[in-house]
């Protein structure tokens, strides 16, 4: 029976030759991962149930991602609950502040999460992993609890949709703005229960950390999961990183899809997402011009070294606008530590950023770039709903990397091009 | 046993950052949870909610982020049960294994601020006593109305695992 990617690895997981979508299927966990939002729950849940044991030392990573370095005593509290537990258990994928950074680049980065796996994650944007060509997706506290105790979980098999890109990309035109150009095209909930799979030689052209980006944010359109087949550019990737063995599969070309979309790179401009809702989606040059208070580059989106480069390319040698803060915060320990050593962290400081340690912090209104009211942030962040930021009236525009930078510069939402020149 | 509550409107895409904002993230607390929910959006709701109360959305109730401190906040608050047009994933899972009851069908448009309704939660049958209809939502499947049965996710673990709950 023909079958896509998605439908094989929850095949091969649940023991059966072959799947369908909608049928229930009971599957194994190759990766078990909470951070210090979700962990805590987790961990109460686990212990309330007299659990004693992981189901694997090997496979179970806590990542204390949210509210670090600790914002507050309450945030020291819960991230004490994770730090305990993982003592406690000698846990060996562990990472804490100045150590690890945000989950879902962290996680691809130590070769945690790899091709064919399923992984689990208490935190939406598990869907990230994708990008490897494995089956990831997010859940909660409890559904992480009963993981971390037997290693297996129910899922639905997801129809899947296909998102065909063809063409070559424009310049700077990145993952960031396929994935909103989708999302603006089906809606917030225009995948809800459905694998979203990526294809086409648009996709083959595109690095891990850019293939990362575009699954990240499946779950803005409600998505179970996104995935890039895996390919030699995973390969090269994963090779020097992973911790198991992995496994390569990829969809027959007769499987069955719910619906299949094709993209023409040639007609794709830079992307915008207007506030409240990452399907408000626009073409940069409709909104251009809009005045901003706040930049923000980082978070799970798009806080990876090759976003940091493009990123450091516009700003090299340019401020900040007067009146305007640009913070930039790279997405792991590593990432800030390579963007050191390429001089990338140099560009932003000279040219007025404010910088810090790995965390997810502004994105989800936590800590390090809260918006207050009528405030106006373009943000390389994934959602941009009433509240997310910070004040339910701040404004945020969801963007890529080279569009923040270039607005950082200008002090208006704008083109690279304005900055570097076309 | 039938639910019975008053309904609260709310519209498409309530997100989980509207039901309990970020910086109430640092307590897994249901008491205190509940007393933010959907504070930023929908100041009056949790002033006034009374238990039994059901809440009422359209399109893709509970997107967003993964935490399960919004069906947490929406249960702490007394709410029996959650109808709307369509729940997004991650919600529909936290809110089963939390024994929180959804149910889905396209009549949560015609449910209006503080009609009186009346849930088989078995059968997914909803009155609405203000208006006297009646409307079938889709009812949870077996394996969720087990959960359910069990008392949540964990307890229905444990009984799997033979763990002795404290």
């Amino acid at each position: 029976m023909a079958m896509t990617i998605t439908e094989k690895i929850l095949a091969a997981h649940a023991g059966k030759k072959d799947v369908r979508p909608g049928e229930l299927v009971d599957c194994s966990l190759d990766m078990v991962m909470a951070n210090d939002i979700t962990a805590p729950i987790s961990i109460k849940e686990f212990e309330k149930v007299g659990a004693t044991e992981l189901f694997d030392g090997e496979r179970v990573t806590f990542v204390l991602s949210h509210f670090v370095p600790t914002k507050d005593i309450r945030s020291a509290e819960q991230c004490g609950i994770v730090r305990q537990f993982a003592r406690k258990h000698r846990m060996k994928y562990f990472f804490d502040e100045g150590r690890g950074g945000i989950e879902h680049i962290l996680l691809p980065q130590e070769g945690l999460a790899l091709p064919g796996d399923i992984v689990l994650g208490a935190d939406s944007h598990s869907c990230t992993y994708g990008g490897l060509g494995c089956f990831s997706t997010g859940v909660g506290s409890t559904d992480l609890a009963a993981a971390l105790i037997t290693g297996r979980t129910w899922f639905k098999v997801p129809e899947s949709m296909k998102f065909n890109f063809y063409g070559a990309a424009r310049p700077w035109v990145t993952a960031k703005d396929m994935i909103l150009h989708v999302i603006g095209l089906i809606g917030v909930d225009g995948a809800t229960y459905r694998a979203m799979e990526f294809t086409g030689e648009a996709v083959r052209a595109l690095s891990v950390d850019a293939r990362l980006t575009l699954c990240n944010m499946a779950i803005e359109a409600g998505g179970k999961s996104g995935v890039v087949a895996p390919d030699e550019t995973t390969l090269e990737y994963i090779k020097p990183r992973a911790k198991r063995a992995w496994k390569f599969y990829e969809s027959d070309k007769d499987a069955t899809y719910h619906s299949v979309h094709d993209i023409d790179m040639a007609t794709l401009d830079l992307q915008v997402a207007c506030p409240y809702s990452p399907d408000n989606v626009k073409p940069l040059d409709d909104v251009a011009g809009v005045d901003v208070d706040q930049v923000f580059i980082g978070s799970c989106t798009n806080a990876r070294l090759e976003d940091l480069r493009i990123a450091a390319s516009i700003m090299r040698g340019k401020k900040v606008a007067p009146y305007v803060r640009c913070i930039v915060i790279p997405a792991t320990h590593e990432v800030f530590s390579q963007a050191m050593k390429e001089g990338l962290m140099q560009v932003f400081s000279d040219a007025g950023c404010a910088i810090s340690e790995a965390t997810c912090g502004p994105c989800l209104g936590g800590h390090n770039g809260v918006l207050g009211p009528e405030e106006v942030c373009v943000s390389t962040s994934n959602r941009n709903f009433p509240g997310r930021m910070g004040h339910p009236k701040a404004k945020v525009y969801l963007a890529s990397p080279a569009v923040a930078a270039a607005t950082a510069v200008v002090g208006r939402l704008a083109r690279p091009e304005d900055v570097v020149g076309a | 046993m039938n639910l019975h509550g008053k309904a609260w409107k709310f519209g498409d895409n309530v997100d989980t950052d509207q039901i309990i904002p970020a910086r109430y993230l640092v307590t897994s607390d249901a008491a205190e949870l509940a007393e933010h929910c959907l504070e930023d959006t929908a100041p009056e709701f949790h002033k006034k909610v009374s238990v039994g109360d059901v809440m009422v959305g359209l399109k893709n109730f509970g997107c967003g982020s993964s935490r399960e401190h919004a069906p947490i906040a929406i249960k702490g608050a007394g709410v029996s049960a959650v109808i709307a047009k369509s729940f997004a994933r991650i919600f529909y899972r936290n809110s089963i294994n939390l024994g929180l009851p959804l149910f889905e069908t396209d009549a949560a448009e015609r449910i209006a601020q503080n009609d009186i309704l009346e849930i088989n939660p078995i059968t997914g049958e909803i009155k609405n006593l203000t208006k006297e209809e009646t409307y079938q939502a889709q009812p949870l499947p077996p394996f969720a109305q087990e959960i359910m049965a069990a008392g949540g996710l964990m307890k229905y673990v444990a009984k799997q695992k033979g763990l002795r709950p404290r």
